[in-house]
This record gives C-alpha cells, structure tokens and sequence, in this order.
C-alpha cells in the first residue's frame, strides 16, 4: 500500500515537473534572442524592412543588439499595459498623429541631449524631448505623364474643381496620411472648408478608395485615374522594384501648394519609452538615428527627407526638385487629427 | 447548491474520486481563465471617456451594421449551400471523382481569407490579367468602355470568404450525415418520401446541430475579420472598432462596439438553441451498414462533379496556383534566410494551440455534459465568443489580464524579498498561446461538445454503475470514443493558428515571425510576390491537417460501433441532458 501511495506520488512528480520544465521551455522561447550584453528593444510601428539596415549598421558601430516587436497598431497599449515592467525602451512610428498620441498616453520620457538637439531643428522635436522627428515626407500629387500637363496642377484645394471629376485616386480615409492631410486643412481654413473639401474630393474620385498609395500609382499607369495623393518617398520604393518601376515611370510629382503655404509634410519619429530598462543605449539609438550617416541611410534606403539639414538630400529626393513645405506646426496637425476623423466619417468618405 | 446529479452516483464515490461538482467547478475556472481578455474588454467598455455613440449613430454606425448584416446573411448563405450541398451528395451519392471530392473539398481551409483577397484581386482587378485580356481582344480603351464586377467590394468579400470558409460547415455537415443511421432514411424511403423530402425532413434536421456549429464558425470569422475586408475596402463593424479604436483612439467606444458585437453573437447563438431545446440527437440505431450510395449518371453526374470541382478549383487552387506561379519567380532575398525559424515558430505556436484548445474545450464540453447548469453553460459560451471578436481587440484584451499577473507577482516579490521578476508571461510564447486559446476556444469546445452530443448517456450510467469515476469516464469512455473528433478539434485549432495574424502582431516576442507575419509584412508594402514562398508555406502546412481531417471522418463509421445496442425505451427512461437546466 505504501509502496502504491510512493508510486502514486512519484508518477504525479514527474508528470508535474514535466510539465514545469515544458512550461519554461515556453516561456523562454522567443525569437532566437542571444543573451547579449548590450541591447535595445524596439516597439516599432514602422515596417522592420525599412529601418533593417539602419539598425544593422547601429550594432556594428556600437555592438548594442537591437531587439524588435513590429506591428501596425497596438503597441502604444502593450507600453501601457506592462506598466514599469515593459521591455520597450523606444517606439518608432510614422505619422505626427501616432507620436502625438504615445506621448499624450504617457508612455514616453523626456530626453534631452546636446547632441540631439544639434541634429534636429526645433519644429522637428517635441518641446520636452518626449519625442523626436527623424524623416520627413511630402504629401503630393502624382500625375499621369501622358494625360496631365502640370499647368493644370495647383493646390490641394484645386482638386475639388469639376475639371478633375472620375479622375482621382487615393487610398482609404482611414489611413493615417490622408487624417493628417484633412487634419492641416482643417488647421488652415476651419472646419466647414475642410468639410467642403472632403466632399468635393470624394465627388471626384474615379473609384472607391482602396489599397495603398502604391496601388493608386498602378491604377494611374493603368488608366483607371489621372491624378492621386501619395507620399513623395513611394516614387522611390517603386522604381526600385522590378514590377512597380513601369508603375513610377508612369507619373510624374508635383508638390502642390507652392505659390501659398506650401506642400503637407509629415514626419516619422521616435521616442523613449517611460519604462526603459536600456535607457543610455535607447539614447545612443536616437543619437544615432539622427545622425548624418544614419540621416543618409534612411535618405538613401527610403527616399525620405532627413530632417538633420546638414544631410543632403538622396540624389533620386534630389532630383524631383527643392520644395516649400507647410510650415504650421506639427502638433497643430495632430490635435485636429479626431475633427479629421469625424469629419471623414461626416462625409461618408470610406 | 444545486445538488441534483445529472448522472446517478457511481457505488464507488469515494474520497479520491472528484465529484461531478467539481467538474463543474473547475469547467467555470478555466472558462472564466479563458474568458479573461473578454471580461478585460468589457471592462474597458464600462469606463468611457467621451461618448463616440451620438457621433457614430449620426454618421456610419447604420452602415456598418447594415454591410456587416448583409456579408453574413451572403456569406452564411453560400456557405451553407455549398457546405451542406456538397456534403450530402459526397455522403449518399456515387459519381466519378467523388473519392478525391470527398478530401479535397476540405482543402479551401488552408487558404487564408486574406491570401484568397490578394490572389483574386492580382488576378481580377482592372490592371489584372483577366480584365487586361478582355481589353485587348474587344479593343476597349477606358475604363469607362465596359462593365466588369468590383472586385474590391461587398460582393466580393462576399463571394471569396464563402469560397474559403464553407469547409466548416462541409465538415461537420458530412460528419453528421455519414453518422446518421441507414435505417433511418430506409424508413423515410419504405413511408414513400422521396429522396429530397427525405433529405429536408430526416437528415437535415437530424444533422442540424452539426451544420449549426458549421455555420456559427463560418459567421464567426466573417465578422472578426478585418485583414479582407479592409482590403476590399467593405466598412463593416470590426472595420468601425479599429477606427475608434486605433483611428480616434478611443478605446472604450472600441471596446463597447467590440461588446455589442459579442453580444450579438451570443443571442444567436442562444435563439439557436431556443429554437431546438426540446430535441434530442443522440444515436439509438443499432444498425452499422451504411447507407447504399445512390448512383448518378449522366447528367446528374456531371451536376455533381461540377458542384464538387468549382468550389475546390475557386476556394483553393486558383489562389493556390497563382501564389506558386509567384513563388517561382522569386530569388531567395534577404528575408528567405530567416525563413526555417519562421516555419519552426508558426508550426511549434500553433501545435501548442491545438493542445490547449482541445483541452480546454473537451473539459468544459465534459463539464457541460455533466452539470448541466445554466451557469455551466453560459461560462462555456462565453469563453468561446472570442472567436468573434476581432484579433488586434482579442490582443488587448489579452494584455491586460497577462500584464497585471505579472505585475502583481513582481511587486509582491519586490515587496517581499526585493527581488523583481519582471514579465513572466506578456511579451511570451505562453502569452500568445494563450491568446489563440481565447480565439479559437469555440473550435475545440463547439467540436467536442457535437461529438459529445452524439454519444448516448446510457453510456456514462453503464459505466458509472460498474464503478467509473466521471474522470475515468471520460477517459476511456469517450476519448476512445471521440479519437474522431479531438483529432478535428486539434487540426481546425491548427489550421487556424497557422493562418492568424493580428494578435501574432501585436503581442509577439522581440524577434519572432510567424509564415503570416511574414506574409503581412510584404503584403503591406504592396510586395505580395515577394512573400510568395511564406504564403505557399501557409498552404502547404495546412494541407497535411486537412487530408488528415478527412480521414478523420471517414474513419467515423467505425466511432458510430460502440454507441449502438440501445433500445429506445431505455433512453427515454434517462433524463437527458437538454431537460435537466430548465
């Protein structure tokens, strides 16, 4: 009897620590992390194959691994969730409105150093340092080579004129770019305008919005639409790749608005999370982000803009020409960013 | 305490034997365990900050409840049709091919819906081939020239989540019917019912429960889908919760919309149930032939080969034949070097959610079966509406109950022995395990609990009378007996898990890709044929679960032996477990 009750419990043992040493195995599984001495971990709302090279040549200059999460949304709430304990030390993102909204969540800590402020101008960071701008970007109009003459391009307010009725394209309203685009016409012309212009530039839509704005510049090369909103850096992306190069080659840029206020910029950026267990190597991160070799790289990688302005500009950037950029304040952008929405749902904009 | 056994009390009830009880509770903890990142929604719903209703209700709130309500009725429609159409003729019809049809009609299961989007718009959208070849041989210039469907559009989300999602209700519909007695339809054919009112008064409803967890799968992931139907660019409601949610920030409008829509799921699912609560299902026939096959010929032939073909040619291998075609083309880059890992973690994560999910749904399916408490049931319900609920909300869900475990644990033992433990569980293959448990419950439960339904309780009494534990019932009871259905739990588990994206995203280690995330990455870019290889990847790992799945059926016939040698007078003496919670 004894003996049973001993078996009895032996068997339970094992199966028990089995099953712990299962549980472990679990919960150290991720994706072949070396325990590395130096390293930085990065919540990244930015496509991983964008920054890839930048962050490889990160670690070859200062031996800090760099760990990544990427994923579209979401990641300002794991910051949040996992309180003091995240492992997040940096969150980089696209859109004014995104850093904007990490940075109202409390999830980011003020950080400022010489260097950083020396390699970013004033209009590109936040006040407090909370956050950083590290590229910017242009919002402009891509025009069919063959059927739009550029006299006939002026102002994103032109785009409503019935001349341009069945002959736009953009991707949906509910992308972050085209918020933060009605978002500074609403912070230029007030909310009825901004109204008006949603709806007149749905009137002239040639198709309902889908896809991103790679797709819109195949749809002009295809014949579908004429004209469509898209960010300066896709000319770049798409002549590059085999089967988008046709695509480009199909249009031309046009950075509207040049006679007034000047063409919609946005920027992607980064900040330092509150949290930050690696808070000296995420500050070398951003150090080195907005560097003039890491500024090249992104300029020469992605075809963004590098918002140090003793970086020059990539060759290709170069050559679509020097343009007037809206200068209204990036956060002006962001606090119009839930008006836009609404705005956009008001009109029945998809 | 309710104290009315469901089951009479074995002789041997003894100090070591759990009680039917304790089933119960233990079923309520884990459902409520399950249920967690539901609750924690729920939770964020109860706390608005300002109030999104008056603004949605007077803009797109109609919208979406009307595109949402449409593509469910188009798809749940069509997968109907095609699901249960198909199944039958499979089951009790002979026409050439229908060996192959009887496999390979469940092959669409292992298309991802999005992947199915991509294909067929590369394929059928104005710069497509198809169109660009109607271009040329009409000589039609514009646009404007001719009429051709929008491929992005409702119908079309319509038409291809039909197309990928009727295996569900195939698979349990022909289950169902290959189950069914002979001598049942004998009967209705010797009373004079011809072979399609037999069908539509016998079968039919006699497979209705199967069909049911079929369709409530199919409706399911059409409503928590976002990654088609923001392609196609179809506003439906989860389209809504991420733009509240990630668009305006707004979490608890989010959450109270992502409420509404898990509680419309639950009324379904309970009128369903309403509406046949006093009808039993269990199988008293003691006859094992099957059925003799009706054969077809000529016409009729060519109906059913043709019915059988499209939807496999259309659901799979259309979408499957293009993603290779792409595949050929690509040289390996910098991201195939990678690939293995990837392979390695879509494969080990999504195993780990078979596991948990066929545990977890055969317990509380057991539980149901033997305290058949409102709360019992309305627990397991509960814990299996996840899978209704879109993924980037299931995920934050998810967070909140992972990260405040963890918190909690490190500051108790901050407090106590100064030591801290960090994250134990957020940010860990557990953590997302744990999400596809919360997800895909309803899969392993809703397949345990049909293949449970079906086995008689003059089984446990027999077995509870000579001696058996409830425990030891269901161990070499009805797992011997359900080999058949764990085995569909696990692979739909799995076929699925394969395929999931949003909560991969969101709630992943530093590092860790999965074929999907893979594919997602690529996808977004607008780089579709890069991600070829991953996609294919998805397919051809999903095409295993499936051959086995339908083997899985046809061994079924043989599972049906051992329930049989049961007069109808003795069931009607048992109380039944329908009968018992009212």
């Amino acid at each position: 009897m004894t003996i049973e009750v001993l078996r009895h419990t032996v068997s339970h043992g094992l199966r028990a620590s089995a099953l712990l040493l299962a549980l472990a195995a679990v919960l150290s599984w991720d994706g072949a992390t070396a325990q590395a001495a130096e390293e930085v971990n990065i919540y990244s709302l930015r496509q991983p194959f964008l920054i890839e090279p930048i962050l490889q040549e990160f670690t070859r200059r200062t031996g800090i691994r760099t760990n990544v999460v990427h994923a579209p949304q979401g990641l300002v709430e794991r910051i949040r969730q996992e309180g003091r304990n995240s492992p997040a030390d940096v969150l980089l993102t696209v859109d004014i409105g995104r850093l904007h909204d990490a940075a109202e969540a409390g999830v980011l800590q003020p950080v400022r150093t010489p260097t950083l402020e020396a390699n970013i101008p004033a209009p590109y960071r936040h006040p407090q340092g909370l956050w950083y701008a590290l590229t910017f970007r242009a919002r402009v109009i891509f025009a069919s080579k063959d059927r739009v003459k550029p006299e006939e391009l002026d102002t994103y307010e032109g785009l409503t004129a019935p001349r341009w009725k069945g002959r736009i394209c953009t991707r949906s309203s509910q992308h972050d770019y085209n918020i933060a685009l009605l978002a500074s016409l609403i912070a230029h012309h007030g909310e009825t305008a901004a109204e008006q212009w949603a709806r007149g530039l749905l009137a002239n839509l040639a198709r309902k919005p889908q896809g991103n704005d790679r797709a819109q510049v195949k749809a002009i090369k295809e014949g579908e639409c004429d004209i469509a909103l898209v960010n300066t850096y896709y000319m770049g992306a798409m002549l590059e790749d085999a089967e988008q190069r046709a695509w480009a080659e199909a249009v031309y840029l046009y950075f509207p608005n040049q006679g007034g206020r000047g063409a919609h910029v946005n920027v992607s950026g980064a900040g330092i999370t509150r949290s930050a267990p690696h808070k000296a190597n995420a500050v070398k991160l951003l150090e080195f982000l907005s560097s003039a070799l890491a500024q090249q790289l992104y300029a020469e990688h992605n075809f963004e803009y590098p918002v140090n302005p003793d970086v020059p500009w990539s060759p290709l950037v170069a050559s679509w020409g020097r343009f007037k950029p809206d200068t209204l304040p990036l956060v002006e952008i962001a606090t119009h960013r839930e008006a836009a929405l609404r705005m956009f749902d008001r009109v029945n904009f998809p | 305490m309710d104290t009315q056994p469901s089951l009479p009390l074995a002789p041997a009830w003894s100090w070591r034997l759990p009680r039917p009880h304790a089933w119960g509770v233990v079923a309520l903890l884990v459902a409520l365990l399950v249920a967690s990142p539901l609750l924690a929604v729920l939770g964020i719903a109860l706390h608005p900050e300002d109030d999104i209703w008056a603004h949605l209700v007077s803009t797109v709130l109609a919208g979406y409840v009307a595109t949402t309500v449409l593509l469910a009725l188009g798809v749940g429609a069509g997968v109907l049709v095609i699901g249960v159409g198909t199944a039958w003729l499979i089951t009790m019809c002979t026409f050439p091919g229908r060996r192959l049809f009887s496999w390979a009609l469940l092959l669409p299961l292992a298309m991802p819906t999005y992947l199915a989007a991509y294909a067929y718009t590369e394929l059928l959208e104005y710069a497509g081939p198809l169109q660009a070849l109607l271009r040329q041989t009409f000589g039609w210039q514009t646009k404007s020239a001719y009429w051709f469907p929008e491929i992005r559009s409702l119908g079309g989300a319509m038409t291809f989540m039909t197309l990928v999602l009727y295996p569900y209700v195939y698979l349990l519909a022909r289950a169902a019917f290959l189950a069914q007695s002979a001598s049942l339809l004998e009967v209705g054919r010797s009373l004079g019912r011809g072979p399609w009112r037999c069908f539509f008064t016998l079968a039919l409803p006699l497979a209705r429960p199967a069909i049911v967890v079929g369709l409530a799968l199919a409706l399911m992931e059409t409503l928590n889908d976002f990654g088609t139907v923001d392609f196609f660019a179809v506003q439906t409601f989860t389209v809504g919760i991420y733009r509240v949610w990630f668009g305006m920030n707004n979490a608890p409008g989010a959450a109270q919309l992502a409420t509404l829509l898990m509680a419309f799921v639950l009324l379904l699912v309970a009128l369903e149930r309403l509406a046949r609560q006093r009808q039993r299902y269990h199988h008293t026939s003691a006859r094992v032939q099957s059925a003799p096959l009706f054969r077809l010929r000529g016409a009729a032939a060519g109906g059913a080969l043709l019915a059988c073909a499209l939807p496999i040619a259309l659901g799979f291998a259309v979408p499957a034949g293009l993603l290779a075609s792409y595949a050929l083309d690509v040289r390996p880059g910098p991201g195939s070097a990678a690939l293995p890992s990837t392979v390695g973690n879509s494969l080990g994560v999504s195993l780990l959610a078979a596991l948990a999910c066929v545990g977890v749904g055969t317990l509380l399916a057991y539980a149901v079966r033997l305290r058949p408490t409102a709360f019992v049931h309305a627990a397991s319900r509960v814990a299996s509406v996840g899978y209704a609920v879109p993924g980037s909300v299931l995920a934050v869900g998810v967070m909140i109950p992972a990260a405040r475990l963890d918190n909690a644990l490190d500051a108790l033992l901050r407090q106590t022995l100064g030591i801290s433990t960090g994250l134990l569980l957020s940010g860990t293959v557990a953590a997302l395990v744990f999400a596809y448990t919360a997800r895909f419950l309803a899969l392993g439960f809703g397949t345990m609990e049909a293949g449970l339904v079906k086995i008689t309780p003059n089984m446990d009494h027999a077995a509870r009378s000579l001696g058996c534990t409830a425990g030891r019932v269901l161990r070499r009871v009805h797992v011997p007996l359900l080999r058949g259905s764990l085995l569909t739990a696990g692979l739909l588990v799995f076929v699925d898990a394969m395929k999931e994206l949003p909560m991969t995203l969101i709630l992943r280690p530093f590092n860790f890709t999965t074929l999907a995330t893979h594919v997602y990455e690529y996808a977004s870019a607008e780089r579709f044929r890069l991600a070829a290889p991953a996609a294919l990847a998805i397919v051809a790992s999903g095409l295993i679960p499936v051959i086995l799945l339908s083997r899985g059926i046809a061994q079924s016939r043989v599972e049906r032996v051992p329930q049989a040698g049961l007069t109808e007078s003795n069931q009607e003496a048992i109380p039944l477990r329908d009968s018992l919670h009212k």
